[in-house]
């Protein structure tokens, strides 16, 4: 009770607004979630008691966890590279300065503001045009472009706050350039590589445009399962498989958001 | 002598062409991977659907052709055998779709903006500020689907309407089928990119200088004043960028239009698709299409940073 006292309510129409919008972001969200709960054969919006039937279906269903996998691995793959090239390349831009990098640096925001279709397309005709048949790789080429943009962005954001007098220090006492890289820059931009990893993480899994053109046959992500189960008639193992899909991407949002407040608390 | 001094130039030069060598081994360690991968997987395509989209009516089967604008007088020229309105209706479907979203994004956003950075409570506005973003991290396709169960004819949204007109006797409040209807659409892109439009318009909300809002109001302003004349001018580069994004992202975005629109609200992107993984394909207009999506898109990004680079200005 003296938690609903000190529980103040806001007293303005901005304030209402904004619970109101609260509701509006994860009324859905939590609608989803009791719905993949209900005990009923078809897909209805009337309760009919509760059940855990439809996550027994989905862990039973294997096309899912191939999905799942290619996901899986075309995330990891693209993240991992994305990450090497995507911190080098937010690095060699803070320090260098050279003829064309405004066309450079340009180039490297495209894949964010460029939709996804562009891209897509984009991929599909050079693939086409270069006779690379499409696999589960040509996913993970494509994923790359703009796993790196982000990574880049993230970490570039984190070069600006730092103090260059770190790395000068490290000069002074003789680090050559390559150490002075691994041993006084990279710790310092960990937190925003691995909050710039997990950005590109969730993005590359969320994928559906980019992938649906790059795939092929013979890889399967599961946005596109997801996708082409939902556009051939629902049935409600799809809400179980939401609820995990949503419940583990909040987790990692929530990684990624720690990590950012760390770094920049210990900054202050 | 002379000879001696040409080959000590000659020494120095060379020993200046290694360090020259020598000083671009960092540039090009750190810059040439991603270079050449951007190069690669995004310049060189996108040259490639201009080219491809110069060349009329091709189909995946095709090779060649001579070039023309064939594909783009199908879309824009009334006076062209090909052309076909139903490009150009769905070209002003999308931008109809992202200007209503964008304007319900930033009246539902701003206000949720300013109580997060200016009124809320102090210790929990990064919490609350994280929250309200978080969906952002989950699948958009999920978001979208999750719509539909809510909007479907014997949906959440329906069985609640049926339930008021159960409360009120005599009264029979209409039920529709909201799925696959343009409204389903503006929810849709609303629900899917509000939490854009909160995050920049916070971000510019924060940095407003409060004593300003004070100043306004010892002067006598009325909080309406001090609103339009205060705040909105302060934030404009953050509504502006709010704005363009939610724009940007909402024309170009395939999900929601696809999951929740009917066949009547076919957007760009939907029509984007067909052309490359649909039934009738056409890899040149598809392209053509493509090309008018990115070149949109930078122009409008090149107003913002012009516009973005005279608001610095006048500050300065």
């Amino acid at each position: 009770m003296s938690f609903l006292r000190r529980l103040r309510l806001p007293h303005t129409w901005q304030g209402w607004l904004t619970i109101a919008l609260f509701g509006f972001m994860y009324g859905p969200i939590i609608v989803l979630g009791i719905y993949s709960f209900n005990d009923s054969r078809r897909y209805t919006s009337v309760w009919q008691g509760f059940s855990l039937r439809w996550y027994e279906s989905l862990f039973q269903d294997a096309r899912i966890f191939r999905s799942l996998q290619d996901t899986l691995f075309v995330a990891i793959v693209a993240v991992a590279i994305s990450s090497i090239l995507g911190t080098l390349m937010a690095i060699g831009l803070s320090k260098y300065y050279f003829p064309g990098k405004g066309v450079y640096r340009g180039v490297s925001y495209l894949p964010l503001i460029i939709p996804d279709i562009s891209i897509a397309v984009a991929t599909l005709i050079f693939l086409a045009s270069m006779a690379i048949p499409l696999s589960i790789w040509t996913i993970v080429a494509a994923h790359m472009v703009f796993c790196l943009a982000y990574i880049a962005v993230v970490v570039s954001s984190r070069l600006g706050s730092l103090d260059p007098n770190l790395e000068e220090a490290a000069f002074d006492l003789g680090a050559t350039p390559t150490q002075a890289l691994i041993k006084v820059l990279l710790p310092q931009l960990m937190p925003a590589i691995v909050a710039g990893c997990l950005l590109a993480f969730v993005l590359s899994v969320d994928d559906l445009l980019i992938s649906s053109f790059t795939a092929g046959g013979g890889a399967n992500p599961l946005p596109i399962e997801i996708f082409s189960r939902i556009r051939n008639g629902v049935k409600p193992d799809m809400n179980a498989l939401s609820v995990l899909l949503i419940l583990a991407s909040g987790m990692i949002a929530a990684l990624a958001e720690y990590l950012r407040y760390k770094g920049s608390a210990v900054e202050r | 002598m002379s000879a001696s001094l040409g080959e000590r130039q000659g020494k120095r030069l060379a020993v200046g062409g290694g360090q020259f060598l020598r000083r671009l081994t960092g540039p090009v360690a750190l810059l040439g991977p991603a270079g050449i991968w951007l190069l690669l997987f995004l310049v060189l395509p996108t040259l490639l659907i201009l080219e491809i989209s110069l060349v009329p009516g091709l189909r995946p089967e095709d090779v060649g052709g001579s070039y023309g604008l064939g594909n783009y007088f199908q879309v824009f020229n009334p006076l062209a055998a090909s052309f076909d309105p139903v490009y150009l209706q769905v070209i002003g479907r999308s931008l109809y779709y992202a200007l209503v979203s964008t304007l319900a994004c930033l009246l539902l956003g701003f206000p949720v903006a300013y109580w997060l950075a200016i009124m809320a409570p102090r210790r929990w506005r990064n919490f609350l500020v994280v929250a309200f973003i978080l969906p952002l991290w989950t699948s958009s396709l999920l978001r979208a689907y999750a719509w539909t169960s809510i909007l479907r004819p014997t949906g959440l949204l329906n069985s609640f309407i049926n339930g008021l007109s159960g409360l009120i006797p005599g009264v029979q409040l209409p039920t529709q089928s909201w799925l696959y209807s343009s409204a389903a659409v503006f929810i849709g892109l609303t629900y899917s990119f509000l939490p854009y439009m909160v995050l920049i318009l916070y971000a510019s909300l924060e940095k407003l200088d409060i004593s300003l809002l004070e100043a306004a109001a010892d002067l006598g302003a009325t909080p309406r004043q001090t609103f339009w004349q205060v705040t909105v001018p302060q934030t404009l580069p953050g509504i502006a960028a709010g704005c363009l994004l939610v724009f940007i992202t909402s024309m170009g975005d395939f999900v929601v239009p696809t999951l929740l629109g009917g066949a009547s609200s076919t957007t760009i992107s939907r029509l984007i698709y067909n052309q490359f993984l649909g039934i009738t394909r056409n890899w040149g207009l598809g392209s053509a299409l493509s090309m008018v999506m990115i070149l949109a898109v930078s122009l409008a990004i090149a107003l913002l940073l012009k516009y973005g680079d005279r608001d610095s200005v006048k500050e300065a």
